[in-house]
């Protein structure tokens, strides 16, 4: 028996089979792939305000924007989110953020002057 | 590598124990206590209103004791009280051996008791807080004394533990059920309990940041609430109402399962409507975030705010109505036994009823703007709470009693005993919705002869006697029943905490249990041998080794505290280090646990 199945604290022996370097090879590529677009959409960012060639009206929630596709993009490729296994994960994460967009909204109105 | 066994001595094991089993019975020891000493909070005032103006306590001593009633009984007396059930059946229920992190279910029992500790140590010290339970800014920021200081840290310090005790039993339930145990084929209690832990993952947050603005306000000079700095003093209300709303159904959700299991076994049925039980336990701990302000109406946050959620409130009854309807019909041509489990869960339904249906017309906000801060809102939250919340937890105690300490409580001094307190209860809360409707405010220590309240106060201080003799025939109840042994299954109970060994072994299961069906014991008992069929061979079995850490860990937070309250920053830092030591020590300290052999094992499954 592998030693490492009574006790987990010893090493692993041997190298990951041909389909697992595969994966990992692929798996390389998109987090190298993701990583350079989210640069991108950095950059986007900054220059939407260092130019004035968008309004500023249009700017902030233009970054808003992009901003929530990177969060979006960290937490399934970098976070791996999108793996087998993290079902659970994403229902706790989303209802998580179900919540707090009822909420916060919610009670910005609530204590904003605005009375409806 | 792992150790062999080792005795301890009982004091240690006990201080040291991750084991989930201890801890459910520490958690129910501790919210005895605190539930015991917020009954007497609440004898003293009843006592205070027997009749008017009377001066048994003064004005301030009263503020003190409605405030640390009601702040005792919710979060250190009914929540511990459930943790207990939760952290004692919901492992078995689901065929597991332990919780997710049992160091941690430890911690988190060390958090809630330092936190309440700290809290009544207030009463020594200076005074109580005295602001209500729910702590209202400016009162509670800029007019109150020391005694604030110990609400806001001892609940930081209680939450934290709760907060970790609700993760826990979120991950040991997705995690650790036993092979063929789906979702829908959890009983009842594991699934609310599941709702409420989720419930407790996304509210408490709200709370935590709300105490953490008290403080900073109160100790750093702070102007969150200082209307004069720019502050608002409503954020405090908002941010402690989606907390507090959900803390409800944290609270109530838990006695539902309790009642679904109870009535379901005591009718010798299969719960009516299981799925859609589910799913109105969803649906309430949905809705549970989205009604918050119908605690607010009469702030002035408008009318069309006020309209959407009492129409969100409204529609909590649709699935608490689904319930009520799915445990008539469960019991509904069922073989019913009165046992005292049963009595309290059948006398929970019309008593909830009321309850809920005064919730309905607080729900209506124009009507709100009469009953809000006078008896009728008193009334109304007795009556879900004692009538849902504390019976459950009384109709839990009697059914799983058997189970938790190996013998049965007596059935006739229960049996008193339930209609003692049913009687009380009705007796005490009955009348106050007439006291609210006559216009006596709450909270207030004392109210004018003559105005019709007289007799009607007098008759709830009678009633309230009654609950607390009929909860002292429950403790002479627990002492005097000692001897009465009970077999592992003396309900023929249909869930899988019965089917094993009683006393309960440390290990639970000899065998993993394979789950075939909803109610899996029942299942093999009807298409089986009566016995679980396991899903592993029989083998060594890997436990976690006990820990002093956890104790220390919140003492540390507790000593903190004390150097937060009193502005003594050396005693902080020296509180704090005591923390991160012992969450050092646990990081780099290899603790593999220990193995029960297969031997032993065999040994004990068959003289038991």
């Amino acid at each position: 028996m592998d030693p490492h199945v009574s006790d987990p604290s010893a090493p692993l022996k041997g190298g990951p089979s041909k389909k697992t370097e595969k994966k990992l090879a692929k798996e390389a590529r998109h987090q190298v792939v993701s990583f350079v677009f989210m640069i991108f959409l950095t950059s986007v960012a900054f220059l939407t305000v260092a130019s004035d060639t968008i309004p500023n009206r249009f700017a902030i929630p233009f970054i808003l924007l992009i901003a929530v596709v990177q969060v979006l993009m960290q937490l399934y490729y970098f976070m791996h989110l999108n793996d087998r296994g993290n079902g659970w994960n994403n229902i706790m994460l989303w209802t998580g953020i179900f919540v707090a967009i009822m909420t916060v909204p919610t009670l910005m109105l609530l204590i904003g002057v605005i009375k409806f | 590598m792992s150790q062999a066994y080792a005795k301890k001595s009982v004091l240690w094991d006990w201080l040291t124990t991750v084991d989930h089993k201890k801890i459910g019975i520490l958690y129910l020891a501790a919210g005895g206590f605190f539930f015991a000493l917020g009954g007497l909070e609440a004898m003293l005032m009843r006592i205070q209103l027997m009749f008017p103006e009377l001066g048994f306590v003064s004005e301030q001593t009263f503020n003190e004791l409605l405030t640390m009633h009601g702040t005792t009984m919710i979060f250190l007396a009914a929540m511990p009280l459930l943790f207990g059930f939760m952290n004692y059946i919901v492992p078995l229920q689901i065929g597991a051996r332990d919780v997710a992190f049992p160091f941690l279910n430890s911690l988190g029992f060390w958090l809630f008791f330092f936190g309440g500790v700290l809290l009544n140590l207030s009463w020594f010290l200076g005074g109580a807080p005295d602001a209500g339970w729910t702590a209202y800014t400016p009162l509670s920021s800029a007019y109150s004394g020391t005694g604030i200081d110990y609400y806001v840290l001892g609940l930081q310090i209680s939450g934290i533990g709760t907060l970790i005790a609700g993760i826990n039993f979120l991950v040991t339930i997705i995690n650790m059920r036993a092979p063929g145990m789906s979702m829908m084929r959890m009983p009842l209690f594991t699934w609310s309990s599941f709702v409420a832990s989720a419930l407790i993952l996304f509210a408490f947050p709200a709370l935590t940041v709300g105490l953490l603005l008290l403080m900073f306000e109160r100790l750093f000079g702070a102007t969150y609430f200082a209307v004069e700095m720019g502050g608002n003093v409503v954020i405090w209300q908002h941010l402690f109402w989606i907390f507090g709303h959900p803390e409800v159904y944290i609270l109530i959700l838990p006695a539902f399962g309790i009642f679904s299991e109870v009535l379901a076994t005591f009718s010798k049925k299969r719960l009516f409507g299981y799925s859609a039980m589910v799913f109105a336990t969803l649906i309430i701990g949905f809705l549970g975030f989205m009604v918050w302000a119908h605690h607010m109406f009469t702030v002035g946050i408008g009318p069309v705010a006020n309209a959407i959620f009492a129409v969100a409130t409204m529609a909590i009854a649709v699935p608490t109505g689904i319930k009520i309807f799915n445990w008539l019909f469960t019991m509904w041509g069922g073989r019913i036994q009165f046992t005292t489990a049963n009595l309290f869960a059948i006398g929970f339904i019309p008593s909830f009823v009321m309850g809920g249906v005064t919730g309905i017309m607080l729900a209506t906000s124009a009507a709100n703007y009469q009953f809000h801060d006078t008896y009728f809102v008193v009334a109304h939250f007795h009556y879900v709470i004692i009538g849902g919340v504390v019976l459950g937890l009384f109709s839990g105690a009697f059914y799983w009693w058997p189970r938790m300490f190996g013998y049965k409580l007596n059935e006739t001094l229960g049996k008193w005993f339930f209609w003692l307190f049913l009687f009380g209860f009705h007796l005490t809360f009955f009348v106050q919705h007439f006291v609210g409707l006559m216009g006596m405010p709450r909270r207030v220590a004392s109210y004018l002869p003559g105005q019709g309240l007289d007799s009607l106060n007098l008759i709830s201080t009678v009633g309230a006697f009654f609950m607390a003799f009929a909860f002292i025939l429950f403790a002479v109840n627990v002492v005097v029943s000692v001897k009465n042994k009970s077999e592992a299954d003396p309900w023929d109970g249909r869930t899988l905490e019965w089917g094993i060994p009683s006393p309960t072994p440390e290990y639970n299961f000899a065998q993993t249990p394979l789950v075939r069906e909803l109610d899996p014991l029942w299942y093999e008992k009807m298409h089986g041998n009566g016995k679980l069929k396991a899903a592993e061979p029989l083998d060594d079995i890997h436990m976690p080794n006990g820990s002093i850490l956890p104790i220390i860990m919140s003492f540390g937070l507790f000593v903190a505290a004390f150097g937060l309250i009193y502005l003594v920053h050396p005693v902080t830092i020296i509180g704090l280090l005591i923390t991160l030591v012992c969450m050092f020590v646990r990081s780099i300290k290899e603790d593999h646990g220990y193995h029960i052999h297969k031997e032993d094992i065999q040994n004990e499954e068959g003289a038991g």
